[in-house]
Order: C-alpha cells, then structure tokens, then sequence
C-alpha cells in the first residue's frame, strides 16, 4: 500500500503548532513554568529589545507570559483531551457492544450532551474552588458526550464486518474481538477527532479562564490575560493583540492539522465503508 | 406665502429647542458591585450605602460631604453632663415609605435591635453601649449609654443606624423601606436598581423623578456606556486606565476628589506563623509598596503607614518603617523560624485591586522565600468566610469606612488583632470630648498599629467621578459610602 504525501492542510497546521508551540516550550523551561518577574516601574514598556512585545500593567515581559500562557493553555487542553478521549473511547466500545451494560452507557452519553458545558465548568469550580484540575475536568468532561458516540458509531461499523464474526466463532469474547480488530481499525477516526477536540478544548480553556473559573494568578492564561488586559485596548492594543492572535492561532494550528490527518488517515478508512456499501 | 413658511420653521425650530432644554428628571448611576441585598443592618458591603444611604434611609443624623455630623431625623439635641444621657427631638411629619408615621418607637426599636444578641449588625459592638431608651411622647427620646462616648452621633449617621419600622425592617434586604426622598421601585439582579421620588418627603423634595443605579463592574464596558449617553455618571470609577478616554470628551468631566480608601493586606493574627509580630514586620518589609501604588493607583495613591486615609482630619503623615528591604525581610523571617519554602494562602474578592495587588503580592513574598497559593473567592464567599468567620491567613481588602480605626478593638474583628495597649488608647478616645485629646489619641492609635502591623498598610488612592457636564450636586468627596441624590439635578 502507497502511503498517501501529507496532505497540505498537514504541513501548515503543524508549521503553525510548532511556530508557537516550540519557543513556548523553550520559555516555559527557561522561567521554570513561573509567570515572568513583576517589575512595577517598568509597566507599559513599548517593544524594544529586551522585550519584544514591550511589558504588562506589571513590568512583565508581554512577550514571554503570553508564551507561557500558550504552553499552559496547550498542556490543559491536551491533558483533557487525553482524558476525555480515553474515557470516552472506553464507555462508546462499551456502548458499541450492546446489551444493558451498552444501553445504559448510551443513554447517559445523551444525557450528558444536553448539559451546556459552561454550567458543569461553573459547577465544578464552585464545589472546588477555580484551579487548573477542575477546569481539565470540566473540558474532558464535556469532550465524553461526543467522544461516546464517534466511537459507538465507528466500532458498530466494524462489528458487523464478516471477519469478526468468523472471529468471534473462533472463540473470541467481546473484549479480545474489540481490543484485536476493533480498535485498531477505528483509531484513525479517533486520532482525528482528537485533534480537533484538541483546538475545541484550547478555545473552552481560554473561554474558562477569561470567565475567571481556569487556574488562578500567578500562572499565566491567555483567557485570563485577555480579560484582565481588554481595558487596555485602546492604550496599549498590544496587551490585548498578543493573547488573543496566540489563542487564534492555536485553535487554527490544530483545526488545521485535524483537517490534514483526516485526509490521510481516513481515506483508506473511508474505502473500507465503501466496499461495505 | 414665503414669509408664512419662514415662520412655521422658525417656530418648529423654537419648539425644539424648547424641548431639548425641558429638564430631564432621570438620572442613571454605574455602581461597580452589586450589593449583596439592600439591608445596611445585615451586611457591611459598601456597595449598599452606595444606594441606600439617605435615599432610602436616614438615621437621626447624617453626615455631609466633609464628613460633618448634621441633623436629620433628629431636629436636635442635647447632651447630659456626664455625656451618658442624649435628648433627641424627632422631625414631624415624617413617614415611612409604606404610610406609617415615624414616632419614638421606632428609634427604640432600630437601635435596640441592632445592639441585640442575635443582631447581624455589622456595627453591633457601637449598639451594645446603648443601656435603654426611654420614650418620652412620640417624638422625643432619650438614650441612656452605659458610658459616654464622645463619636456617638458620628456613628448615629452611619447607615447601618438607620431608623426602620418593625413591620418592614426583616424585609429590607429585598423590598427596602425607609423614610428617606427616594422609594426602592424595582431591582433586576444582575443588572440594576431603580428609586423613585417619595412624593410625601418631609423634607425638601427630591430634584429627579427616578433614579437608576446599574451594576457595571467591567471598566470597559461602563466607559462605553458613559461615552454613548447610557449611563450619566459613575462615581468611584474603578479603573484609573481608563480615564484617558474621557480627556477629550466635550460632555464628559472627570473629577478626581477623596474617599477614606484604605487597602490593606489583612493578616490573620491569630494564626502562625501571623500571631509573630516579626513575620508581619518581616511581610511589610518584603513588600515595595510604592510600586503597589503604581500598579494598584496608577501612581495616583499614597502609601500607608497605618489604617487612617488622607482625607481624615485626624491623619498624620508617619515616618516610613517598613520601607522596602527585602534582605531585611528574610532576616526576620529567619529570626522567627520560618523555613523558606513556607506555604500561605492568599485569598482575595472579585475586584480590580485587589486581584492586582494579591498577585504582586504574592511575587514580592516568593522573593523573601513564602509560596503564596492565591485563592480568588466570589463576593458571598469572601464576606461569609474571611470577613464573617475569619478563617483565612492572608487578604487584600479596601476598607472604605471613614474614620474606623475602632475595629482594631472589636472582639470579632476578623483578623482577630488583641492588643491591650490600642484597647486602652481606644478606650480613653471613645470616653472624651474634647477634640485636641482626641486627635491626640487618634494619633497615638495610629502609630500603635504601625509599630504593631497587625495588617500590612497598602495604599490610599483618590476617587474618580465620570459625569456628564450637566450634572449638578453629586458627591465627588465623600466619608462615607454614600451617594445622596436628594439634591443632585440636571443644569438648567
């Protein structure tokens, strides 16, 4: 088999994900994940050499937080993601199999939809206290829902294949049939809706934290840095241009890179329900 | 023909203008919180008397701009010479806003009731001094003291000394009634609260038909609101940044003027490592105040040296003693056993400053070696847990009620300082008279707590009041949380 070339969508998003995410990094290392140090009597320094954005309404270096931010933001959602996925892929195999167990699990997935995701974010802050755990929590949480039915969906499709049925008449169990040929054949379908959960989650972190219920001060937020810097739009527009242009181009980097691998991965995929048809 | 037509023209444009210049009786107030209920006996929140005080309610005195004790309820009175007994003369004709005359009995009920065991008062410990009140006929009364008190009638004007009527005072948090020129109409929660002018005032009427208080905490939002015309005028305007916008604006003036704004970090003394007195010294050190001043004031602020404004007769510039030093601050901690690497919990309540200056906060202390966790808390939270029960290590709070160094007396105050020294200077300011001892002692107290730092001493900042032009006789001073509009009215 031809390995299809990297589709272009691909190659951006991930030169766009690398371009933030790569000096993010190095930032985050280099300050030990600290916010950038308060220097009062320099606030509101234009862009110069020492700091490339100009300073913050604190003297700190604009261009070093909003990275921190942007690797903050990136680990929460990523970490969610990874979360959700996991559960969700778990619970929607469950689903896919049928029975009492499988209609339970699918009745409470539609449940869970009808629960806007903002009021179980407020929910959870307000029983815990606003912290980067409750707001991981609360995204991977709302991820499930959907999670649950993609690989419900995904997993019936290759359920009813003949293959598995001359496995299962070999002796298979559930579990064994779904570990062995279910899963591997639907992960393309979930890798793609991974990533574009993951600039989903990207965009709920921020939303989050700019309503004040993310991780609390010192640790730098881009939702949180927009919403307290949105007064100095007029007067400093930088303070409010760089948080915002970075969660923009998170969310764009991934929707991107989902869009690519999509078209990679699930090609061959989509052949397979062809041939079905 | 021609002419005619001239004149038509001439008379519409007359007509307009005419009623372009007809005075407009609405008013529209941006206030930064929403006050948690409209009951100034049950909560200390400062965004009631904003609405509240001489609007809906009046006690027996008020206080003016400056400050000053003036009569209100009370016509006049008189004092004993022991300063124990006070014969107040009531107002006639006054009524409360649900019909009912205002008589003696009322006065008995709202001061005994705020003294009372289960009072919620949050100035309860001033009521218990009250020993009985004796009516004499409906509008005379006397108040006997267990001992004299020499800010009796200073603290008889403070909103929560306001004169209610037991049939409507459990009500008050949701459907205020007073006496004052203002009846409570409507509040929208989240949104605003409209008064309307009390027809059957005892005293001079009020200048606006209604007037509308809207809760706009977002600076941005609220500088919008004030350049379209939507809101006329928001007092205490919260974000200094902002003002720029306002410069050049032909409607618009800004007035900066004072209020006894004091912004502390509050620590709880009564916890460790807070109950040493080298820890709080040590915190006050760690702390470049000026710089807060900067960030917390827009470098508009003074430092503070102790808990009493500028603004207040009684304030005297001390000398410095925790001036920057952070080398200073990690000997004493040292001193005091303290491990670098110590964890404290700094909560702080949703508002601007405080949000800005816990976070600085925090910085300066990790340099002297504390790990501060912050820990933001919404307004009911904060009021219920550290101002109501105390359990927290470290706050930063604005008190903006004047002249209250008292509270570092109180039994329940919540950063529970006991310091037998301040009780007894207290004790001696509250028994005399005399103004130049009082001033004396006010100073003393002042510089007891600076040496003691039972709270570090932030800063002061000025009051800013965005308005349209045309607005006549709003408070851009104030003592007290206040914003009276009996006598506010369009220009002419």
């Amino acid at each position: 088999m031809k390995l299809p070339c990297a589709p272009k969508s691909l190659i951006a998003g991930s030169i766009l994900l690398l371009g933030f995410l790569l000096p993010a990094t190095i930032v985050w290392i280099w300050h030990g994940g600290h916010a950038p140090f308060i220097d009062i009597p320099n606030r509101y320094a234009p862009p110069s050499l020492t700091h490339p954005l100009g300073t913050d309404p604190f003297g700190r270096d604009l261009a070093s937080y909003v990275l921190t931010g942007a690797f903050n933001t990136t680990a929460i959602a990523l970490l969610s993601v990874t979360l959700g996925t996991v559960i969700g892929t778990i619970l929607g195999l469950v689903g896919a199999n049928g029975g009492k167990r499988g209609w339970a699990v699918m009745s409470a997935a539609d449940l869970g939809l009808a629960f806007p995701p903002i009021l179980i974010a407020a929910m959870l802050v307000t029983a815990q206290g606003a912290s980067a755990t409750g707001e991981i929590l609360a995204i991977a949480l709302f991820g499930i829902p959907a999670q649950i039915r993609i690989t419900k969906q995904a997993a019936q499709s290759i359920l009813v294949l003949d293959y598995i049925s001359a496995a299962r008449m070999a002796g298979f169990g559930s579990v064994a049939v779904t570990i062995r040929h279910v899963l591997p054949n639907i992960a393309p379908i979930l890798i793609v809706h991974a990533s574009t959960s993951l600039a989903l989650a990207i965009l709920s972190e921020a939303g989050l934290s700019y309503l004040g219920l993310g991780a609390p001060p010192p640790q730098p937020d881009l939702g949180r840095a927009l919403a307290s810097y949105q007064i100095h739009i007029f007067d400093h527009p930088f303070l409010v241009a760089a948080p915002g242009i970075t969660v923009m181009a998170l969310v764009l980097g991934f929707n991107l890179m989902g869009d690519g691998l999509r078209d990679l991965l699930e090609r061959p995929f989509a052949l397979n329900e062809e041939r079905l048809s | 023909m021609k002419s005619s037509s001239v004149l038509i023209v001439l008379l519409g444009l007359g007509l307009a203008s005419q009623a372009s210049a007809d005075p407009r009786d609405t008013m529209s107030i941006g206030v930064s919180i929403e006050p948690p209920g409209l009951d100034p006996t049950r909560t200390p929140s400062e965004a009631v008397g904003t609405i509240t005080y001489n609007n809906i309610y009046e006690g027996l005195t008020r206080l003016d701009r400056d400050g000053h004790v003036q009569p209100l309820l009370a016509r006049e009175w008189t004092v004993s010479d022991d300063g124990r007994v006070y014969h107040f003369t009531l107002q006639d004709n006054v009524r409360f806003h649900d019909g009912s005359p205002l008589t003696c009995e009322n006065v008995r009920f709202s001061l005994l009731r705020a003294g009372a065991a289960n009072s919620t008062n949050p100035d309860r410990n001033f009521f218990t001094n009250i020993a009985d009140i004796a009516c004499l006929d409906a509008s005379h009364a006397d108040v006997t003291l267990k001992k004299p008190h020499g800010s009796f009638t200073y603290e008889l004007a403070w909103n929560d000394a306001s004169i209610l009527s037991p049939v409507s005072a459990d009500k008050n948090v949701s459907h205020p009634i007073g006496t004052g020129p203002f009846r409570f109409e409507e509040w929208q929660r989240g949104d605003h609260v409209t008064l309307a002018r009390n027809p059957d005032y005892w005293g001079k009427a009020p200048l606006l038909k209604t007037v509308t208080f809207r809760c706009m905490p977002d600076p941005l939002a609220a500088s919008n609101a004030l350049l379209a015309g939507e809101l006329d005028a928001y007092p205490s305007f919260p974000a200094p940044e902002v003002l720029s916008r306002f410069i050049d604006h032909p409607g618009i003036r800004v007035v900066r003027g004072t209020f006894p704004f004091k912004a502390i970090l509050a620590l709880n003394n009564a916890r460790r490592p807070f109950n040493d007195i080298r820890v709080r010294q040590a915190i006050a050190y760690a702390i470049d105040r000026k710089a807060l001043v900067q960030a917390g004031a827009d470098g508009e602020g003074t430092v503070l040296q102790s808990h009493m404004a500028p603004n207040d007769p009684d304030y005297v510039s001390l000398p410095d003693r925790y001036s920057y030093d952070p080398e200073h601050a990690r000997a004493l901690l040292k001193q005091a056993g303290i491990r670098p690497g110590t964890q404290i919990t700094l909560s702080y309540p949703p508002i601007t400053y405080a949000r800005d200056t816990s976070e600085i906060v925090a910085a300066y202390l990790e340099q002297v070696g504390l790990i501060v966790t912050l820990q933001p808390l919404e307004w009911p939270a904060w009021l219920g847990q550290v101002f109501g029960q105390g359990k927290f290590d470290m706050t930063v709070i604005a008190h903006t009620e004047p002249h209250d160094i008292g509270i570092y007396d109180r039994d329940t105050i919540y950063f529970h300082y006991k310091n037998p020294e301040f009780h007894s200077l207290f004790e001696q300011y509250e028994a005399t008279d005399n103004p130049e001892e009082r001033h004396r002692l006010s100073v003393a107290m002042q510089d007891r707590l600076a040496q003691d730092e039972p709270n570090v001493f932030l800063f002061s900042r000025p009051r800013d009041t965005v308005m349209n032009r045309h607005i006549l006789g709003l408070w851009t001073d104030q003592q007290i949380a206040a914003c009276p509009m009996a006598d506010v009215s369009w220009a002419p």
